[in-house]
């Protein structure tokens, strides 16, 4: 996607900023939507729409596996059991919960501040405006073709590592940088393959403890749940079982 | 295929050519899934019929009724489309076009041939499964919007089966992943080359038993009998279909059948080689002649022609099964379906996961060390191919412009 | 339409970060439904991953998090999944003991 869109910068118009303008802006309307409807199913729905298009927004960072995660944990996951949730309690009554036009105006008041700082304070610092990426990484490759070049016509062979280097150049002017999954895995058991060779260089740069805290965090709520979900049969069956 | 078609058009225009490839790309995928719908659904009616000991459709459009699918979907298109009173009327549209869309969505990540693939992710295969599990909401939407208690029941009982299944599921797709150390679907059928013993299912016992996991994870997953308790006939009139008539169930069928197709492709590539036949015919022509064969793109096209044929053929046999299990097997209880997916699907996927990562540590030899094609560390991802593609295309361009330079000097 | 010619930044990324926080807290503070209000707490969760990915992605800095903005937006992801189902199980829970799940009549222990 990235890649294709890189190709169009030749254009006047930049492809990756149309398709970020129009995936924040589904993320963001039904985000809205979420916030005033008061059908608690269409907020569901609403959700799931907004959290695919925020899933779409990490693709277009280039966080790929991050973006497969949310799609497959939060969309696929999360949501699933809140709307598991909602359809156990679906009663006519609760589908749609009226809220006080006081709570209203408060929240309204609360989140538009809230937002008119956020959003100043985003765009405060000039170098966070724009992207100098594309621009850099084809000037290096550019630069990189004629150093070949120049070396072709004085008639020296390209050597492999020169090939490769000119690929590794070619894949961050078109794809950007997708390649983070095996760095991700094992940065996940404690290796830093993004940080130097040895992993004391950096200190303790792995992420194992937090990955096993997680783990058994993961296991005792699994565990918690059920105990909860399951205590009220518990008290009225419990002697049948 | 965007770069080919922008190379035509002036630059500027450039985009034009990716919406080009982009739809040609979404207009085969469509195919894909509505040509297989059609054939499928014909099939499913014969293998029943023959199944039940009679003939199934014999007359629409010649002597096995291969039309039988057309017409279908002219009394389909011909239904009046109804809506209950008490249904959602927004959700209730739009539940058949998200079943759709997420079935729709994950074929983008498949690859059809070695290289052939709409969309090339280097976490395909995680992707994909992600968009699988996203189906669910158009069944969960439909089944709430419906206002009937049978819709809402067929819907429950398809949350708390999706989500319970998607677990074995996962860690069955884990296994093939860990083998081949990418998650690069094209990859993992290149690295699976040569004769049939090269195969991942025949990489150590525990995966072969990990592939009849996975199938059974598939066809709970997918929704098929005798995992079909979103719509139980027998219990819950249609389930979340009671509601729908017309195109917007056959949207719902559509999107079922496409799943169907999708899970066996999927089986096809991560156990049975994907599209490298039995026998390798052009992979070994390649290898004896790497400067002839190897390099030429006429024949790499001819062999993923063939590839795609052998990549339907499996998916095909993988389809077919699933209708011989649908019509020979009552449909489970609800507490059956998940007993079998808590209690034996997900403790036999772990410990072969667990058996596999030991087979593969200790490097014991199986069958895949019978006829060994290549080694399989040296496939490497999509992504780097590419860089290396578009690097000798570079290289390639220089050359010229200097030779074109020097004949320029010389005159 | 000049900004669609422009190349967007770590700015944009803050910003609909920002937005998604914004519309999760009011979506809190408004919801009388407990499921509603997890929901805007997704929302909120789904802003914060959004500025971590955007602080590491290469494309808006050079000198960006990288890998551990990435860890860090797969940690809260795996959290929010376990906040999720501890909240429904309370949830539920409320709603088997008081037959409603709206969160203004939760005050029993009121004085």
């Amino acid at each position: 996607m990235i890649g294709l869109l890189a190709a169009a910068t030749e254009a006047s118009i930049n492809w990756h900023t149309v398709i970020f303008y129009v995936t924040a802006l589904v993320a963001c309307g039904f985000a809205v939507l979420v916030a005033t409807t008061n059908n608690i199913v269409r907020m569901a729905f609403a959700l799931i729409v907004c959290l695919a298009a925020a899933s779409g927004l990490l693709f277009l960072a280039g966080a790929y596996f991050v973006g497969a995660m949310q799609l497959m944990i939060y969309v696929g996951g999360t949501v699933v059991l809140l709307i598991f949730g909602v359809m156990l309690t679906a009663q006519k009554a609760f589908i749609t919960m009226q809220t006080k036009g006081g709570d209203w105006i408060l929240g309204l008041l609360v989140g538009g501040t809230l937002l008119a700082i956020l959003v100043q304070l985003a765009f405060l610092v000039p170098q966070w405006q724009s992207s100098d990426y594309q621009a850099k990484a084809d000037m290096n490759l550019a630069t990189y073709v004629d150093k070949l070049e120049q070396q072709l016509t004085e008639g020296q062979e390209i050597t492999q590592p020169q090939r490769d280097e000119l690929a590794r150049l070619e894949i961050l002017a078109t794809d950007g940088m997708p390649q983070r999954t095996g760095e991700i895995g094992l940065a996940l058991v404690g290796v830093r393959a993004d940080q130097g060779t040895r992993p004391d260089e950096k200190g303790l740069a792995g992420y194992l403890l937090p990955f096993e805290i997680v783990s058994i965090h993961l296991l005792v709520v699994l565990v918690g749940a059920a105990f909860l979900a399951r205590a009220k049969r518990h008290h009225a069956g419990g002697a049948t079982r | 295929m965007g770069e080919y078609f922008a190379g035509w058009l002036p630059s500027g225009w450039d985009f034009l050519g990716y919406t080009l490839a982009a739809f040609v790309q979404a207009f085969l995928l469509v195919n894909v899934i509505a040509l297989g719908a059609f054939v499928f659904i014909w099939a499913e009616r014969k293998v029943s019929g023959r199944i039940q000991d009679r003939l199934g459709p014999t007359r629409t459009g010649g002597a096995f009724g291969w039309l039988q699918s057309l017409a279908d979907g002219i009394k389909l298109l011909s239904k009046e489309d109804l809506m209950p009173k008490d249904a959602d009327p927004i959700l209730f549209r739009i539940a058949p076009y998200v079943s759709f869309a997420a079935s729709f969505a994950a074929f983008m990540a498949l690859p059809f041939a070695s290289g052939w693939v709409a969309l090339p992710l280097n976490i395909g295969l995680f992707f994909l499964i992600a968009v699988l599990g996203l189906e669910v909401f158009g069944v969960i939407l439909a089944g709430y919007s419906s206002g009937s208690k049978w819709s809402l029941f067929g819907a429950m009982r398809q949350a708390a089966q999706v989500v319970s299944y998607e677990v074995p599921l996962g860690i069955c797709v884990v296994v093939p992943l860990m083998i081949c150390g990418t998650m690069d679907l094209v990859a993992i059928g290149d690295q699976q080359r040569g004769w049939f013993t090269n195969w991942l299912i025949f990489h150590d016992p525990f995966i072969f038993v990990v592939f009849w996991v996975y199938f059974t994870c598939a066809v709970a997953s997918v929704n098929r009998a005798p995992f079909d308790l979103a719509e139980a006939e027998s219990e819950l009139v249609a389930g979340f279909l009671t509601e729908y008539s017309g195109m917007r169930w056959s949207l719902f069928f559509m999107a079922e059948y496409g799943s169907m197709i999708l899970v066996s492709i999927l089986a096809a590539i991560l156990f049975f080689g994907g599209w490298n036949g039995p026998i390798p015919v052009f992979s070994s022509m390649m290898d004896a002649y790497p400067n002839y064969f190897g390099n030429c793109w006429w024949f790499t096209t001819f062999a993923n022609v063939a590839g795609v044929l052998n990549i339907l053929i499996k998916a095909s046999v993988g389809v077919i099964a699933m209708m011989w299990i649908r019509w020979t097997f009552p449909r489970l209880r609800v507490d059956q379906v998940i007993t079998m997916c808590l209690k034996y699907c997900v403790p036999i996927a772990a410990v072969c996961l667990l058996g596999v990562m030991f087979w593969t540590a200790l490097g014991v030899p199986f069958l895949n060390d019978l006829v060994p094609a290549q080694d399989r560390s040296l496939v490497r991802e999509e992504w780097l191919d590419e860089g290396d593609r578009r690097a000798d295309r570079r290289i390639e361009m220089i050359e010229q412009k200097i030779a074109t330079s020097q004949e320029g000097g010389v005159e | 339409m000049s900004f669609l010619c422009e190349p967007i930044g770590l700015s944009h990324y803050l910003a609909v970060g920002a937005f998604l926080f914004v519309t999760g807290i009011v979506c809190m503070a408004t919801k009388r439904n407990a499921l509603g209000i997890l929901m805007g707490i997704e929302l909120v969760l789904n802003g914060a991953i959004l500025n971590f990915v955007g602080f590491a992605s290469p494309y808006f800095r050079d000198e960006n998090l990288g890998l551990d903005g990435h860890m860090i937006a797969l940690f809260v992801i795996v959290l929010a999944a376990a906040e999720a189902a501890v909240a429904l199980a309370i949830a539920l829970n409320f709603y088997n003991n008081h037959a409603t799940i709206d969160v203004d009549r939760a005050n029993e222990l009121k004085g």
